[in-house]
């Protein structure tokens, strides 16, 4: 019965498999991660039975597997070895509210087991629900585990094991992050999205860009300046922002359909929107391949200068500037497309390869 | 309307049933969870907001309990109930003690009666969240058509709205409340018509500035000159725009500072425009693509509509000052 639940393993890199003590929150983090439940919901979800899988379709195929908490998975009958060789990244998630002792010695018995079926896995480890925490015990309460886990694995012999540790709450944005960045890892394309990303920053003048899955609200890559929680946390609301107002405006498809009987209008174009703020920068969104969604958070300083004087000028060089964003990105969304489908092409031919003789296929960037 | 006008909003209610929390959403920018940080209103809160510029509104929200209330039916009632321009009633649909609700209801008609007859009666039912959505209509019927018989003696026709502060239909319900006192709303409709000519969007509305109320749009009024024309869009779309625009407000002062304008070029052809129109009103406009433009083109026609936004300034300002 498992069988079928077990990941394709011609996907091997894309599932990630979410564990974890019983009510320690993991049917929670699915819900508002992947289905836009709001998290005051989530206090009414049942105990889950059985493991379920989210499918999750971006730039790669990713899957989320979520396994009961009460379950013994060392059990004779439960097909572990399986389960392990064929994922991508462990994420277990310790519920920082409750006594987490007994969480941190079912994590090690886990890793120790899924390091030796599989010793590529990514060990990520969420510290969850700090939103109840305050500011100072959340350092402490991370430091603690992550002492303890270190000790724990120590004794284990597996000092060679990296784990990694994010503070959660899905109260706030830090669970998407979290995810984000696990998901990254799992792209062997990132390099080269990244690579991208910065050209496009450097001769652009943007500040910051992120490269969004529209529907979870994951980045998948971002340009290599750090990260600031709060341009994050405007840039996934501008995409909420522009798609609710998207929404409003279409017509029930009886309707539409006799207004546009004669000027056929095929394909939905992509979605784009700009927004001025009052300081000057600019936020940018334009839909990417695949459910992806660029967006950009623009600085101008130029503005700020000629404003005082002639506004007119700085609107024509903030014009001038977006139309070479725009060209740009189309260069981007173009490279992208190839990139797609090499890395379909290359997966086929791996496939096909593997069935005749080891395979040794480039996943090298391509051409961009 | 040069002459700043002041407007006296009462809002009047037992107490829990949430008028503190409406008026901190509407006008203080609060979400819909924040509201329970609120404690309950000791005596009268005065708050003056000032809407368009030169309308300064007089909200005071009136504490609910027993103690408060006798008080204001009693020792206080020239000085609460004189000069009243509007009075928003709010009853908690799971209230206990309707009776009690509408007993105050009724010595609120009466001393408005006595001292500011002119008033506008408002009545809002709230918390209609907690109500099943099958039975939210039923019950609203039910209870304006007994408001309204209550007050048919004191001569007021009540206007009533299903409210909740978890959806848009406080929005609804506030931008109809604040548009009956604006004086010069005529002006705004037509020029609003003559504008739409020119541009021949899909839709043209107009909110303020700082709450997003809707004022005015021009599907309303193309609705009011004939009335038997279909609705084809979401009739509660206005609220969303004021819902989703105050969000998207709020996540912006994240960086510490607001926004000027919002472009969308939409998926299925239709264009929107937010732009300051002035010192105290947004516009949006929706255009539809009539036909397929070649990418270069749009972006003219983009600076194009915006320099159109601009020239409306001029009227919109000169109609706001009140100098036609």
């Amino acid at each position: 019965m498992e069988a079928t639940l077990l990941p394709n393993p011609k996907d091997t890199n894309a599932t990630i498999l979410l564990m974890g003590l019983r009510r320690g929150g993991k049917s929670s983090i699915c819900k508002v991660v992947f289905h836009n439940m709001q998290p005051l919901d989530t206090l009414y979800l049942e105990s889950t039975s059985k493991p379920t899988t989210e499918l999750f379709s971006s730039l790669i195929d990713l899957s989320v597997m979520e396994l009961p908490g009460q379950l013994n998975y060392f059990e004779p009958n439960y097909d572990s070895e399986r389960l392990f060789s064929s994922i991508g990244a462990l994420v277990y998630v310790i519920d920082s509210q409750d006594e987490y002792l007994n969480a941190l010695t079912n994590l090690s018995m886990i890793v120790e087991f899924a390091y030796k079926v599989n010793p590529k896995i990514n060990i990520e480890v969420l510290i969850h629900k700090i939103d109840g925490l305050s500011e100072d015990y959340r350092i402490d309460a991370q430091r603690d585990i992550m002492q303890r886990t270190g000790d724990e694995l120590l004794d284990l012999g597996l000092e060679g094991v990296q784990v990694s540790f994010y503070l959660t709450s899905i109260f706030d944005h830090s669970i998407y992050e979290a995810f984000s960045r696990i998901v990254q890892k799992l792209i062997p394309e990132l390099p080269s999205l990244e690579n991208m990303l910065d050209n496009l920053v450097q001769h652009s003048s943007i500040d910051k860009v992120f490269l969004f899955d529209v529907n979870s609200k994951i980045y998948v890559a971002t340009d290599s300046s750090p990260v600031d929680i709060q341009t994050y946390e405007v840039c996934a609301e501008f995409i909420d922002i522009t798609i609710d107002l998207d929404d409003l405006y279409i017509e029930d498809s009886n309707g539409s359909q006799a207004k546009n009987s004669n000027s056929k209008v095929a394909t939905p174009k992509e979605l784009k929107s700009i927004s001025h703020l009052s300081n000057g920068s600019i936020l940018y969104l334009k839909q990417m391949i695949r459910g992806l969604a660029l967006v950009a958070l623009i600085r101008n300083d130029d503005v700020r200068i000629l404003n005082d004087g002639s506004s007119e000028s700085s609107i024509g060089t903030q014009e001038r500037s977006l139309t070479i964003i725009d060209y740009n990105v189309n260069l981007l969304k173009k490279s992208l497309m190839k990139m797609w489908e090499n890395s379909k092409l290359i997966s086929r031919n791996e496939q096909y390869e593997a069935s005749e003789h080891p395979s040794t296929a480039d996943l090298g960037s391509d051409g961009i | 309307m040069s002459n700043s006008s002041r407007k006296k909003l009462l809002l009047m209610g037992r107490s829990g049933s949430g008028k503190s929390s409406m008026r901190s959403i509407i006008f203080s920018n609060y979400s819909a969870f924040d509201t329970r940080r609120l404690g309950a209103t000791i005596d009268v809160e005065h708050s003056h907001l000032r809407f368009l510029g030169n309308m300064t509104l007089n909200l005071w929200d009136c504490g609910g309990q027993d103690v408060f209330m006798d008080n204001y039916f009693s020792n206080q009632k020239d000085h609460i109930f004189k000069m009243v321009q509007v009075l928003i009633h709010v009853f908690d649909v799971e209230s206990k003690s309707i009776n009690k609700d509408i007993e105050i209801f009724v010595k609120a008609l009466t001393n408005l009666q006595k001292y500011s007859p002119g008033a506008k009666i408002f009545v809002l039912l709230h918390k209609m969240d907690l109500v099943q959505i099958d039975k939210r209509e039923e019950l609203f019927n039910i209870m304006m058509e007994k408001l309204q018989n209550i007050s048919n003696p004191y001569q007021f026709k009540v206007v009533g709205f299903p409210t909740s502060i978890w959806d848009e239909s406080l929005y609804k319900a506030w931008s109809q409340i604040v548009c009956s006192l604006i004086p010069n709303m005529n002006l705004f409709n037509s020029n609003l018509i003559k504008f739409n000519q020119i541009l021949d969007a899909e839709e043209i509305i107009l909110f303020e500035k700082t709450t997003f109320l809707v004022i005015s749009s021009t599907t309303s009024i193309e609705n009011e000159l004939n009335k038997d024309l279909q609705p084809e869009l979401d009739p509660k779309r206005f609220e969303k725009i004021s819902s989703i625009i105050k969000t998207y407000k709020q996540s912006i002062s994240k960086l510490r500072t607001n926004f000027s304008n919002l472009i969308i070029r939409g998926s299925n052809g239709s264009h929107f425009y937010i732009d300051i129109l002035t010192d105290n009103m947004f516009i949006m406009l929706i255009l539809k693509d009539k036909d397929n433009h070649i990418s270069s083109t749009v972006q003219h026609e983009e600076l194009l509509i915006l320099e159109n936004i601009k020239a409306a300034r001029k009227w919109f300002e000169k109609i706001e000052n009140g100098n036609v």
